[in-house]
């Protein structure tokens, strides 16, 4: 696509949008959001600078190819049941540390599970959208 | 001791994982799947012990009570197929060594065969309707991606045709999931099965039943559902045919033994056991008489898989002791069987240049120690004794007896007769006769004997050691049924399989 | 809405099986995504209509104040909605690269899978 507007405002909104991501990402526990919806803004972020300045330019931007963020996701969520295992709990315990800043609060395993949830939504809906979009079809 | 119940799911997650973060180290990945699924045999025997020593295994996820959090539990049924999983999962990966190009393996061979087993695993352990419904998502989506990983044109024909119809099965399950919430308030199986006797409005009790009959029926692929499996079943790479030939449909058909034994027994769904009796005559024969027409070696065994699927729907629309048992026995016997005959047709082709029975011949003047191999898991398919086979078709058909379906019997012993002259077709046309392009035909098995002797032990081991499985348990057949019956008393009485989970509290 | 969003349910239902029934492949697409959004109403709807508070229990008590909203169905929406939006994507990818590889988006002209004799190497 070919708009001037389109472009010079999708560098901004880019960094707006994934912004808003991290935000939807952090304020899932106890409120709307959460990994999945995260993970789908950030991915949208990325598919609307594709949109407005091509493939190559928004491959080149997420620097990482984005099957590998899945992976990423996915190790993370398995991380995230490790210390269940380990320390004789029920399998997928939520264990949880307080780290006594204010600001911080609580840091757990679930909060680990839903980062890796955010980058395997993240990379999965980037590898549909870019292998949707290399080849034209008449479909 | 209980976190145990998890590792056959986790241990192939983290396989497919360590993969992931490797993408170019192929022979790792190779290395990687054979000992993961060591790993697996390992975890079940230990399983299996446990379970036939201490009874019925529970595990909570997150320490949250049934019914109320994810259960896992492992009886002996569970058991059972968790060490056929893990059996068919390593010669899959031993035979994978020989058999796969590297290209497929640069495409993510391994580690989705690794989530394949994972998926199936979970099906396998899962004590709740819904993740039931999850772990047959993973295991669809591994191997709706494993079907067309070739990437030729008739792999994508059968793969829409298998993804249309596993999707609809999928939305019905759903829907039929909805349903029996609102009626039951509750999706954990063992409370199901205390709730479901006390319901007071059970109108929609046979809706929801047959609801999930058409779902597991196209998992399961028995009659009238059965189409998407020779569209697609002879497409993909042969491995891959072997392990969806030996485990995809076993899925479906425990779940169907799940679902009609421990939850909608016989007296509370009547009309479903008659169904099931029909159903499973006709998919006898239809899968029979659709094999005998073939002449194409993976769409001949494809159709054989639908005939002996019926067998095993026939023994729980019979539902007593020895029937269950007997179905039980026939998978754990089909599994090993069909499966080694999908190794041995990838050989056939491999040796032969061909999947046509009409376009070649005479490979036991070649290789006559190979026909050998081929007859144990054909005759035992056919159910000659002493093979493991003939034992499980006997259990199966005394149970028939005993309740005196006349019909159906005579319908499965017809059937044996014809898989039987199916089998001697397969060895007359390819073992026997002699070679129809006569014996210049300068590059016939060219392709087996360009392989490193490596890739070539890669091949023959797994089928040596299935189809020594195969003469094993039907001579040592005793243990085996001791273990079946063990498992159908406990899925025909609900209040065990309860008791473990929830505590037996409604 | 108890009127309501079981006709809308039948008319989802009903609108997915005529797509799933077409010749055109992406129309079968679109017939499955429905099928998906009919079953997920439909849980949403046998699982009790019900206005009420969240399932929390509050702080320093032990019981939830009726009315309170089954929060399980919800649960299992979510969760089919998310399991449903992976395969639909890969689903979509698979039926073009189908079409871009048997030069055709008609169900009819896929058959050669089903002949009897076909030779395949």
């Amino acid at each position: 696509m070919n708009s001037v507007i389109l472009a010079t405002a999708s560098r901004y909104l880019l960094t707006l949008i994934l912004m808003f991501s991290v935000f939807m990402l952090l304020r899932g526990h106890n409120e709307p959001g959460g990994g999945f919806v995260g993970g789908l803004v950030a991915a949208a972020a990325f598919a609307l600078y594709f949109i407005a300045n091509g493939l190559d330019a928004a491959r080149s931007i997420l620097r990482v190819d984005p099957l590998r963020a899945a992976v990423l996701g996915l190790l993370l969520s398995f991380l995230s049941t490790v210390p269940s295992l380990v320390s004789g709990q029920p399998f997928m315990t939520a264990l949880w540390i307080d780290t006594g800043i204010a600001s911080i609060g609580k840091v757990g395993t679930p909060l680990l599970f839903d980062f890796g949830v955010y980058f395997l939504v993240l990379g999965i809906t980037l590898t549909i959208i870019f292998a949707l979009a290399e080849e034209e079809c008449s479909l | 001791m209980n976190r145990i119940i998890i590792l056959p799911v986790l241990v192939p997650f983290a396989t497919a994982l360590i993969m992931l973060l490797f993408p170019r180290r192929i022979a790792a990945h190779r290395l990687l799947g054979v000992l993961s699924t060591l790993l697996l045999s390992v975890v079940s025997a230990i399983l299996l012990n446990s379970v036939l020593s201490g009874g019925i295994l529970s595990l909570q996820a997150g320490g949250w009570a049934a019914p109320f959090g994810i259960t896992m539990v492992v009886d002996t049924l569970s058991c059972i197929m968790l060490t056929m999983s893990s059996l068919i999962g390593l010669t899959t990966a031993i035979y994978s060594i020989g058999s796969v190009d590297e290209k497929q393996e640069h495409n993510f061979y391994h580690p989705l065969i690794q989530l394949l087993l994972m998926g199936i695993n979970g099906a396998f352990l899962t004590g709740d309707i819904f993740n039931l419904y999850v772990w047959f998502e993973v295991m669809l989506i591994s191997s709706f991606v494993l079907l067309v990983l070739e990437g030729k044109p008739e792999q994508f024909e059968g793969a829409i045709k298998y993804v249309t119809l596993n999707l609809l099965s999928s939305a019905i399950f759903l829907a039929a999931v909805g349903i029996l919430y609102g009626m039951a308030g509750t999706l954990n199986m063992a409370d199901l099965a205390m709730r479901l006797p006390l319901l007071e409005h059970r109108e929609l009790l046979s809706v929801v039943a047959v609801l999930f009959l058409i779902t597991f029926g196209i998992k399961a692929a028995v009659f009238p559902l059965f189409f998407w499996l020779p569209a697609s079943y002879h497409t993909p790479h042969i491995a891959v045919s072997a392990i969806f030939a030996g485990l995809l449909t076993k899925v479906g058909v425990y779940a169907i033994i799940r679902f009609f034994t421990t939850i909608f027994t016989l007296e509370s769904t009547p009309l479903i056991h008659q169904i099931l009796l029909w159903v499973s005559a006709f998919t006898m024969a239809t899968g029979v008489l659709g094999a005998v027409a073939q002449y194409d070696l993976r769409k001949l065994l494809s159709f054989h898989i639908i005939s002996q699927i019926g067998y095993m729907i026939f023994a729980v629309a019979i539902q007593s002791p020895l029937a269950i048992a007997g179905g039980l026995l026939y998978i754990v016997h089909n599994i090993v069987a069909k499966t080694n005959l999908f190794y041995l047709s990838g050989i056939i082709r491999l040796i032969s240049g061909s999947w046509n029975l009409r376009q070649i011949g005479g490979l036991y003047a070649t290789y006559p120690l190979f026909g050998l191999l081929f007859l144990v898991p054909a005759l035992a398919l056919a159910g000659i004794p002493p093979l493991s086979g003939f034992w499980a078709k006997l259990t199966v058909i005394r149970a028939g007896l005993e309740a005196q379906e006349w019909l159906a019997v005579g319908v499965a012993l017809l059937v044996s007769m014809l898989t039987l002259y199916s089998m001697i077709k397969i060895w007359n046309e390819a073992f026997l006769k002699d070679d129809p392009r006569g014996e210049d035909t300068g590059n016939r098995g060219q392709e087996y004997h360009a392989l490193s002797s490596g890739k070539k032990i890669a091949l023959i081991a797994p089928v040596v050691i299935l189809g020594m499985l195969t003469i094993l348990s039907g001579i040592w057949f005793e243990p085996l049924f001791v273990l079946a019956d063990r498992a159908s008393l406990e899925l025909l009485d609900a209040s065990i399989y309860s008791k473990a989970v929830t505590g037996g509290m409604p | 809405m108890r009127v309501l969003l079981p006709v809308i349910i039948g008319l989802l239902y009903a609108a997915g099986i005529y797509l799933i029934l077409r010749r055109n492949m992406v129309k079968v697409i679109f017939g499955l995504v429905i099928l998906g959004h009919a079953a997920n109403l439909m849980i949403f709807t046998v699982g009790r209509l019900t206005k009420g508070a969240p399932a929390f229990v509050p702080e320093g008590t032990t019981n939830i104040a009726e009315p309170f909203a089954d929060p399980l169905p919800q649960a299992l929406i979510l969760t089919a909605i998310v399991i449903g939006f992976g395969i639909q994507a890969f689903t979509i990818a698979l039926f073009k690269k189908t079409c871009q590889t048997l030069k055709t988006e008609d169900l009819d002209e896929m058959r050669n899978t089903d002949q009897l004799e076909k030779e395949s190497l």
